[in-house]
């Protein structure tokens, strides 16, 4: 009987131990997390606290379901991986034999380098933890600044302006997310966010934070402003959790290495989610995604490889919906934007390094009355699109993109300046939509 | 031209609501909002439709997820179809 000993209690653990026991109901398998809670939605942690949902709505899996994968749960923390004796050693001093090992670890926020970043009363958002302690402040705070970019950062300014916590929000640079978004994009969720309330502060970081009888009181910026305030939130970043593979001599980069079966460098221990840096077998280059839907289909690649079924993780393209002071947006495929963004240090929660690339191809947009569409059309296919307020193009523009739809005959007519972008595409996708369903 | 939505009707007597677990992010808001309590966001971790008798077609789950998750689709159940399809 194999046993597989899954390190991590999110998504791509819980995606790989669902895979396993499909395919083999005698295999043991024990899942290792340091998490207090059982398995919750890292990315309903947004909503929970914008007061969309209650606490107790975070956790997609039930006893029952839990009992239903037959599964072991041991709740602490894994400190060492002995690659040789195919053991983890844990923190209550015993050690567990593996013959396949996952470690889907995940991604801790990157910590604040300033003055004063260990008062109680500068948070983040990793954990529901986390949004219980933003929750806890914002009930009492007047004033909040939040530094940080991409979507984690916007997520926290929304919450804490659901509970009417005036926020600062400093820009290092001169717009919100600038290497995802274009100008106009930038302008348009700026422009929400004022209108919100939210006060945005260009070219500002912080230089310290102040504090009193040790707690937050306020911060003092780089051009020697200070701003008061009772809580400080950073999200600047995430680092993947890979202390696990360096000390067992494992290859990493900014993640664990894979290859396109989310194999390390041993043979016997894979990797899946936010700690994997996985090879694209067809380019040779290796990418990171902070995506649920990512990391999910990893777990369940991983687990089919673990159980010996060879089979390739092939991406072809990221996807994430959200909502960007309050407008919803669809980002699919490389959007472009290439350049650093000052206010992250590499990738965010919920983001792709594949955004990022700028590709091939012409750009066609479109917007008015707050809704905004941009298109990278290369030679035959829409390789990337950015859908902002009305989202009836979302899902034919994820059809066309991941099934690498051919767009000839519709291509002119979308470069045409002032085309119609739905009234060309909708008809194309519908038809292709019939024919790909006959 | 957009594609006609099910109407009214349709949806109540032929529809079922299905989910793109693609974008599923399993946050819970299609189940909060359920006026019947239906665990709508097991169906889309699973993939499979609501098929469950009790659920109203209300479209609460449909109209409340943030990321486009859910949709009516026309269950094939109560389709006519020719007979050399039966």
């Amino acid at each position: 009987m194999r046993r597989h000993v899954l390190i991590g209690g999110g998504v791509a653990s819980l995606a790989a131990a669902e895979t396993i026991r499909a395919q083999d109901a005698a295999a043991e398998i024990l899942l290792i997390g340091d998490e207090p809670h059982q398995f919750y939605s890292r990315p309903g942690l947004a909503y929970w606290l914008s007061g969309e949902i209650s606490q107790s709505f975070l956790f997609p899996f039930s006893e029952n379901d839990f009992r239903g994968l037959n599964l072991q749960r041991w709740r602490g923390r894994a400190e060492k991986i002995d690659p040789a004796g195919q053991q983890v050693l844990l923190s209550n001093g015993s050690a567990v034999r593996y013959d396949r090992l996952l470690l889907a670890t995940g991604a801790d926020s990157t910590p604040l380098a300033v003055p004063g970043a260990g008062l109680r009363g500068v948070v983040k958002l990793d954990t529901l933890d986390d949004a219980g302690a933003i929750l806890a402040l914002a009930r009492k705070a007047r004033s909040a600044v939040v530094v940080g970019g991409g979507i984690t950062a916007l997520e926290i300014v929304e919450g804490l302006a659901a509970h009417k916590v005036h926020t600062h929000y400093l820009l290092r640079g001169a717009r919100y997310w600038s290497n995802v978004l274009d100008e106009a994009e930038s302008l348009l969720i700026q422009q929400r966010l004022t209108a919100h309330g939210v006060e945005l502060h260009f070219y500002t970081e912080i230089e310290e934070i102040m504090g009193q009888k040790g707690q937050v009181c306020g911060v003092r910026t780089s051009d020697q402003a200070q701003i008061a305030c009772q809580m400080v939130a950073v999200a600047i970043g995430i680092q993947p959790r890979k202390e696990l593979a360096q000390t067992a001599g494992l290859k990493t980069a900014r993640g664990v290495l894979v290859d396109e079966t989310l194999r390390s460098s041993d043979p016997h221990i894979f990797a899946a989610g936010d700690v994997a840096q996985v090879l694209d077998p067809h380019t040779g280059q290796t990418y990171s995604d902070s995506l649920w839907s990512s990391a999910r289909r990893q777990g369940q690649v991983a687990g089919l490889n673990m159980c010996g079924i060879p089979t390739a993780y092939l991406k072809n393209f990221s996807l994430n919906v959200t909502r960007l002071a309050g407008l919803t947006t669809t980002i699919l495929g490389a959007v472009g934007g290439g350049s650093r963004d000052a206010d992250l240090a590499g990738l965010a929660r919920g983001d792709s390094e594949s955004w990022r690339q700028v590709p091939d191809a012409r750009v066609v947009e479109q917007g008015g009355g707050g809704d905004r569409l941009r298109l990278q059309v290369g030679q035959k296919h829409v390789v990337g699109a950015l859908v902002m307020g009305d989202q009836s193009l979302s899902q034919p523009l994820q059809d066309l993109i991941r099934q690498q739809v051919d767009i000839s005959a519709v291509r002119e007519a979308l470069l045409q300046p002032g085309a119609s972008i739905a009234a060309i595409l909708h008809p194309f996708w519908t038809q292709w939509k019939n024919k790909h369903a006959a | 031209m957009q594609p006609r939505p099910p109407s009214r009707r349709q949806i109540s007597v032929e529809a079922n609501v299905v989910a793109d677990s693609s974008r599923c992010v399993q946050c819970g808001i299609c189940s909060y909002n359920c006026p019947i309590e239906i665990d709508v966001r097991r169906h889309a971790w699973l993939e499979i439709p609501v098929s469950d008798s009790h659920c109203l077609t209300c479209g609460q789950c449909v109209a409340r997820c943030p990321r486009g998750v859910l949709r009516f689709e026309r269950s094939p159940m109560f389709q006519t179809r020719s007979p050399e399809e039966k």
